[in-house]
C-alpha cells in the first residue's frame, strides 16, 4: 500500500518527509474538488434555504413585499395559538397512524403469502408494485373517479349487494379513511418488496429445523420468520411513518384538504399560508414546527431501534 | 436514521432476490389457499387502472351513465385519447418531464458519485465534518424547503424556467451515502495498481472506480428518475405557465379545466402514467433488485 503510493508520488529523490507532506497536500485538494460540486448545491439549495427560512420565520415577510420587519417569536406564538394549525398537525399525525398500520400489515401478509413459493413470481410483484411507479396525480385521478359517488365503482359495486352509496371524499368521517385506501393501493408494493427480499433472505435452514419439529406453517410464521423480521420492519415502520408525516399531493389533490378542512394536513397549510395567504413568514414558522416534529420523531425512532438492535 | 437507509449492497452483486425458496414445493392445501388469495389481491389492485382504462375507452356521455356499464353501449372509442392528444398540453408536458428529469438525473449521478468517491476514497481535512452534515440533512424534510426556496427562485428570476425545475432536485444525500457504501466495497488493490502507474485521482476515478459501479450507478439513475419524474410539490410551486408545467403537475390542472369528462380525464392519466410503466417494464428486475438491497427509492 504504501510503496505503491510513495511511487505514484513520482520516482523524485525528495525525502521521505516531504513525499508524505506533499501527499497530503495533494488528498487535501483532491477531496474538496471531488466534493465541490455536490457541495455548491449542497450549500445553494439546501443550507441557505434552511437558514434562510429559519430568518424568514421570525419575520412579517409576505409574497406581496410589505412589512418584512423583525418580529421575533410573533409568528411561533400565533402559530401555537392557531386552531387551524393544530387542526392540520392533528390531521397529518391520525392519518400517519391509519396508513402506517395497514401499509405494514398489508405489506407483510402479501410478501409472506408470496413467499410460499406461489408460481408466477414476477406477475404478483409486478401487480402490487406497477402503482408505486405512479405519479401522485394519477393516483388521485383514479380514485377521485373510482369514489365518484353516484358514477363510481365502488358505490356502483357495494349498490349491487345493497349498500347505500357513500360519499367517499365528501363525508367528513369517511375521507381521510378514502385517502388512506388510495395511499395504500399507491405505495404498498415497495414495503411489499421490502419485506419480500428480507424473507427470501432467512435461511432455508431454520424452516427446515421447525419442520422437522413438527411446526406448522403459522407455527413457523410467528415463531421464525416474524422475529428474524424484526429489523426490517423496524426500518419500514421507520420510513413509512417519516414519509406518512410529509402527506401532501393525495390530499391537496383528492380534497383539498376538505370538507371543512378535515383532511387538510400540515404540509398543506404550511403551502397554504405561504400560498394563499401570501404570508411567508408565517408559513416558514409553521415549517419549522413541522420539522422540529420530525426531528423528535427520527430522534425517538433511533432511540428505539438502536435499543432493540443493542 | 442513514444506516436503514443504506442495507447491504455489494459490488457486483446487486441481488439479494434470489428464486423464492426450494421449499415446499408441493401442492399443500396451503399453498393452494395462498395462490387464491394472492390472486384475488393482485387483480383487486389492478381494478383501478382497469377501470380507468374502461373509462377512458367510453364516449363521455356513457362515462357519465347511470347505471354503470363494463362494456359501453356503443361500443369502446379511443377518442378521449385522441382529443386529449390533439388539444390538450401533454405532448408539451412529456416533454418538460422527460427533459428536467434526464437533467435531474444526469447531474445527480455526477455530482453524487464524485463527492461519494471522496468521502469514501480521499483522506482529506474535513472528511469527517462534511459526512455528518451530509447524514444530517437526510432528516430535513423536502416541505420545510418549499417557502425559502420558492423566494429564491424568485430573485434569481428562475419562475417557470427549466432551471427552476432542475437545480433545488439534483441534492441527494441519501445517493451519495448509497454510492460511497458501494464505493467502499471495491478493494483498493485495484485503485493501488494503477497509481502505480502513474495515474491521477480522476482517471482512477473514471477509469477503476467507474466502470466497476455500473450496476449500483443504474439503480441510483433509475430511482432519481423515477422520483423526479413523479415529484408534485416543486414543480407545481416553481412553475405557474401551462407550458412550463411537468406532467404531474399538468394533470392536477386538466381536472380542473375539463372538470366532468371522465373519459378524457382517465385518458390522459392513462397516457401520464404510461412512460414509467414502459421504463418498469424494460427495468424490472434493475428496479426490484435496487429496492431490495438499499430501500432508497421512498426517501
Amino acid at each position: 500500500m504504501s510503496t505503491s503510493i510513495e511511487s505514484w508520488q513520482g520516482a523524485s529523490a525528495a525525502p521521505a518527509e516531504n513525499r508524505h507532506e506533499s501527499r497530503k497536500r495533494r488528498d487535501r485538494i483532491h477531496g474538496w474538488a471531488f466534493m465541490a460540486p455536490f457541495l455548491a448545491f449542497f450549500g445553494l439549495f439546501l443550507i441557505w434555504p434552511l437558514i434562510h427560512g429559519a430568518v424568514m420565520s421570525f419575520t412579517g415577510k409576505s409574497l406581496t413585499g410589505a412589512n418584512s420587519s423583525f418580529l421575533g417569536l410573533a409568528n411561533y406564538a400565533e402559530a401555537l395559538g392557531d386552531a387551524d394549525m393544530w387542526h392540520a398537525l392533528g390531521n397529518t399525525v391520525y392519518f400517519t397512524v391509519i396508513s402506517t398500520v395497514p401499509l405494514v400489515v398489508v405489506a407483510l401478509a402479501m410478501a409472506a403469502l408470496v413467499n410460499m413459493g406461489l408460481p408466477a413470481q414476477w406477475l404478483w410483484r409486478l401487480s402490487f408494485f406497477a402503482p408505486f411507479l405512479l405519479a401522485s396525480t394519477v393516483v388521485s385521478l383514479f380514485f377521485v373517479w373510482m369514489f365518484n359517488p353516484q358514477l363510481g365503482l365502488i358505490n356502483d359495486v357495494l349498490g349491487k349487494v345493497g349498500i347505500a352509496p357513500v360519499d367517499w371524499l365528501n363525508n367528513p368521517d369517511v375521507a381521510m379513511w378514502s385517502i388512506v385506501a388510495a395511499t395504500l393501493w399507491w405505495t404498498v408494493g415497495f414495503n411489499f418488496l421490502l419485506y419480500l427480499a428480507a424473507m427470501q433472505n432467512i435461511p432455508a435452514a431454520h424452516y427446515e429445523a421447525a419442520q422437522l419439529d413438527g411446526a406448522g406453517g403459522w407455527r413457523q410464521f410467528f415463531s421464525i420468520t416474524l422475529p428474524q423480521l424484526n429489523q426490517t420492519t423496524a426500518m419500514i415502520v421507520i420510513l413509512q411513518v417519516l414519509a406518512s408525516l410529509k402527506i401532501f399531493d393525495q390530499v391537496y389533490q383528492m380534497t383539498g384538504g376538505g370538507p371543512g378542512g378535515a383532511t387538510r394536513s400540515i404540509v398543506e397549510y404550511i403551502f397554504e399560508a405561504g400560498f394563499t395567504g401570501y404570508r411567508l413568514g408565517y408559513s416558514a414558522a409553521i415549517s419549522y414546527i413541522f420539522f422540529g416534529l420530525i426531528v423528535v420523531v427520527s430522534i425517538a425512532q433511533f432511540a428505539i431501534t438502536r435499543k432493540r438492535s443493542a | 436514521m442513514a444506516t436503514t437507509l443504506t442495507a447491504p449492497v455489494r459490488p457486483g452483486r446487486l441481488s439479494a432476490v434470489a428464486p423464492v425458496g426450494k421449499r415446499r414445493r408441493h401442492l399443500s392445501p396451503g399453498r393452494i389457499v395462498a395462490t387464491v388469495i394472492v390472486a384475488v389481491l393482485a387483480v383487486t389492485w389492478l381494478v383501478p387502472f382497469a377501470w380507468a382504462t374502461v373509462t377512458a375507452l367510453k364516449s363521455e356521455t356513457e362515462a357519465a351513465a347511470t347505471p354503470v356499464t363494463l362494456v359501453p353501449k356503443s361500443g369502446f372509442t379511443p377518442d378521449a385519447f385522441t382529443k386529449v392528444l390533439q388539444q390538450g398540453n401533454i405532448p408539451a408536458w412529456t416533454w418538460n418531464s422527460l427533459f428536467t428529469s434526464a437533467a435531474i438525473t444526469a447531474v445527480t449521478l455526477v455530482i453524487s458519485a464524485l463527492a461519494a468517491y471522496a468521502l469514501s476514497r480521499i483522506d482529506f481535512k474535513g472528511r469527517k465534518v462534511l459526512m455528518t452534515i451530509i447524514v444530517a440533512s437526510l432528516i430535513v424534510p423536502p416541505p420545510v424547503l418549499i417557502i425559502p426556496l420558492f423566494y429564491q427562485m424568485v430573485s434569481f428570476h428562475m419562475i417557470d424556467s427549466y432551471w427552476g425545475i432542475i437545480l433545488p432536485q439534483v441534492i441527494a444525500p441519501a445517493m451519495v451515502f448509497v454510492l460511497k457504501k458501494f464505493f467502499d466495497q471495491i478493494p483498493r488493490e485495484l485503485e493501488d495498481a494503477a497509481l502505480v502507474d502513474g495515474a491521477g485521482r480522476i482517471r482512477i476515478f473514471l477509469q477503476v472506480v467507474l466502470p466497476l459501479s455500473r450496476p449500483i450507478l443504474a439503480a441510483v439513475a433509475i430511482f432519481v428518475f423515477i422520483g423526479a419524474w413523479n415529484n408534485f410539490l416543486w414543480p407545481f410551486i416553481v412553475t405557474n405557465d401551462s407550458a412550463m408545467l411537468t406532467l404531474p403537475v399538468g394533470l392536477q390542472t386538466i381536472k380542473s379545466a375539463y372538470g366532468i369528462q371522465y373519459a378524457q380525464n382517465m385518458a390522459s392519466a392513462l397516457l401520464a402514467a404510461l412512460p414509467l410503466i414502459l421504463v418498469f417494464l424494460f427495468f424490472q428486475r434493475q428496479i426490484i433488485k435496487g429496492i431490495s438491497t438499499t430501500g432508497l427509492a421512498g426517501t
